[in-house]
């Protein structure tokens, strides 16, 4: 490492170059351009500044900021349910498969693990057919059971789609959390669970008070990913509802409502300068969850290092 | 390990909730692949059962091969994939390496730079990312899908790739120092090979969610002509809403090219996620 320091160092330039011209290019320039933007609107078929306008009447004027506060609130709920439902599941399926001499595991992890390579395409289109009332095979099955009256179309009703989405999104992604906490279960050293078990905490207790504590730290990174993941997630509820996230915007979320708002839908234009501002919200969700996460929640998880 | 752990009754319970659950992972996919090659009436009769001889029909197939142009759809996926991945490890590889191997000023803070797309989506830049191509007529090229993964992919491969890369040997290095080798070929020579399973991993991480985007073929490509699988299959199943078998073999197509890669790297993929390299 040391070496070098007498000649001319150019070729470090030249490594670094095209990896930071283009995510410079690509991607920092549009992120803080996309911010610069929202702080414009157009009049007259020209740009103009107009400060935190678009802002205002993001917040302040009741036909967006309903829509906006209807969308992070779904976003919000789009979360919980991941946090509440996918992570638990994805914990409890690591833990059964960590355990040691568990035949056929290798093939329960990638049977598990397909519904995350699909996309987001295939996946909303699959359950829709699947618990489309014209179809029936949803009803179908329910009857086979005789809970035929729990049937509802699902994801025509207000008051459903959204959870019946997030647990489609939860079906999809629940081998991330399986995967992540699966290595990090597998990298605890037999010794100390060999420890415990001398004091006679096997089972379900070795894994509550000697694993979950170990794991906190991949669960921690799971949240984040949870959490950015799902406040800029589109796909899914733009292939299953289209981007007006039907029915009646019941499952509109952060990032169906700022590809409606910069493109258009119907008869309303398209504009970029809100669209914009929306992104700039989203930004600073983001960045909130980031930070809370960076310096309220990491810090505190101590990791062991084996 | 304990032997209390591993009685029969616990083994057979963890069986059981492992394959429940494998059936509900799989399940949908499996309907919609067996539904596809039945006759409209045996979709609607018996979704659930196989196809036989006499439901069986390829009429499905028949609509998608005439109507939309899947070869094309599949080509453009593959072109963007493969050139977005080759750039994400080539340049990802070289700042890696810049980061890892030499001391000079601003390295942690160009790292910290670098590392920021980790957490922050490229989406947010959407508005932006789009008046530049449009400026710079790339709006429905395949270069404008290719310009943004790479730099997608870029903060994460630096940051794994550096991490491969400090634990390569000095030692090697400054062998190929005193023999003469620039740094260009102790780079290409000694260093790639090296770290070739964490590139594989960079590769398998990024491979997924490139060929599964729709936001950006949707944003910056949607001409026809270089429109993506995911992208064909999305417009195409929304023009045929009402032509089930249509829409399920379009489904199932879609399908295909996704297994067929988990098949092959599915092992380099769960190794990867399990050594750790994301921690």
């Amino acid at each position: 490492m040391a070496s070098a320091k007498q000649k001319p160092r150019f070729h470090i330039a030249v490594f670094l170059a095209p990896a930071v011209l283009v995510y410079t290019a690509v991607m920092i320039y549009p992120l803080f351009n996309t911010l610069r933007l929202s702080l414009f609107s157009e009049v007259d078929q020209e740009r103009v500044w107009v400060g935190l306008q678009n802002f205002r009447t993001l917040f302040g004027n009741a036909v967006w900021s309903d829509q906006f506060w209807n969308a992070l609130a779904n976003n919000a709920w789009f979360f919980m349910i991941h946090m509440l439902v996918q992570n638990p599941i994805g914990v409890a399926l690591a833990a059964i498969l960590s355990a040691p001499r568990l035949r056929f595991s290798a093939f329960y992890r990638s049977a598990i693990f397909i519904p995350t390579i699909l996309s987001f395409v295939i996946v909303g289109f699959a359950w829709k057919l699947i618990l489309s009332p014209i179809w029936g095979i949803a009803p179908g099955m329910l009857d086979a059971i005789g809970l035929k009256f729990l049937y509802q179309p699902w994801l025509g009703k207000e008051e459903y789609a959204l959870t019946t989405l997030s647990l489609v999104s939860v079906w999809q992604y629940v081998g991330i959390p399986m995967m992540l906490i699966y290595a990090a279960l597998l990298s605890i050293p037999d010794e100390i669970l060999e420890a415990g078990e001398c004091d006679g905490i096997t089972g379900m207790a070795a894994f509550f008070k000697i694993k979950l504590p170990l794991i906190l730290p991949s669960i921690g990174i799971i949240s984040i990913l949870t959490f950015v993941a799902n406040f800029n997630a589109f796909d899914l509820i733009y292939a299953a509802q289209g981007a007006l996230a039907g029915p009646d915007f019941s499952t509109d979320i952060l990032g169906t409502f700022m590809y409606r708002t910069f493109f258009g839908f119907q008869l309303q234009l398209g504009d970029p300068h809100m669209g914009s501002a929306i992104a700039s919200a989203m930004f600073g969700i983001i960045l909130v969850g980031v930070c809370i996460y960076l310096f309220g929640i990491q810090r505190r998880l101590r990791s062991y290092q084996f | 390990m304990s032997k209390i752990r591993n009685t029969s009754a616990t083994t057979f319970a963890a069986h059981a909730v492992l394959i429940t659950y494998t059936v509900i992972a799989l399940f949908p996919v499996f309907v919609i692949l067996i539904n596809s090659f039945k006759t409209r009436k045996a979709i609607f009769r018996e979704p659930l059962s196989l196809p036989n001889t006499d439901s069986f029909s390829l009429i499905g197939y028949e609509t998608v091969f005439k109507q939309g142009d899947f070869f094309l759809y599949f080509q453009n996926s593959m072109i963007v994939t493969v050139v977005s991945l080759t750039l994400i490890l080539l340049f990802g590889a070289m700042a890696a390496f810049a980061l890892a191997e030499y001391r000079f000023k601003g390295n942690t803070l160009m790292g910290l730079y670098l590392a920021l797309g980790i957490m922050i989506p490229i989406r947010i830049g959407t508005v932006a990312i789009l008046e530049m191509m449009v400026s710079s007529g790339l709006v429905n090229t395949l270069t404008a899908l290719i310009l943004v993964y790479t730099a997608q992919g870029l903060p994460l491969a630096v940051f794994i790739l550096s991490e491969f890369m400090k634990g390569v040997s000095d030692d090697l290095k400054n062998a190929g120092r005193i023999d003469g080798l620039s740094e260009y070929k102790i780079f290409f020579r000694l260093v790639l090979p090296l770290v070739r399973p964490a590139m594989a991993t960079v590769a398998v991480f990024n491979m997924i969610p490139i060929w599964n985007d729709l936001w950006f073929p949707l944003i910056l490509a949607p001409a026809e002509e270089v429109k993506t699988l995911t992208l064909g299959s999305q417009v195409f199943i929304g023009q045929f809403v009402t032509d089930w078998n249509a829409v399920l073999s379009a489904l199932s197509m879609a399908i295909l090219p996704v297994m067929i890669l988990y098949v092959i790297f599915s092992r380099q993929l769960i190794r990867g996620i399990t050594s750790g390299a994301v921690k």
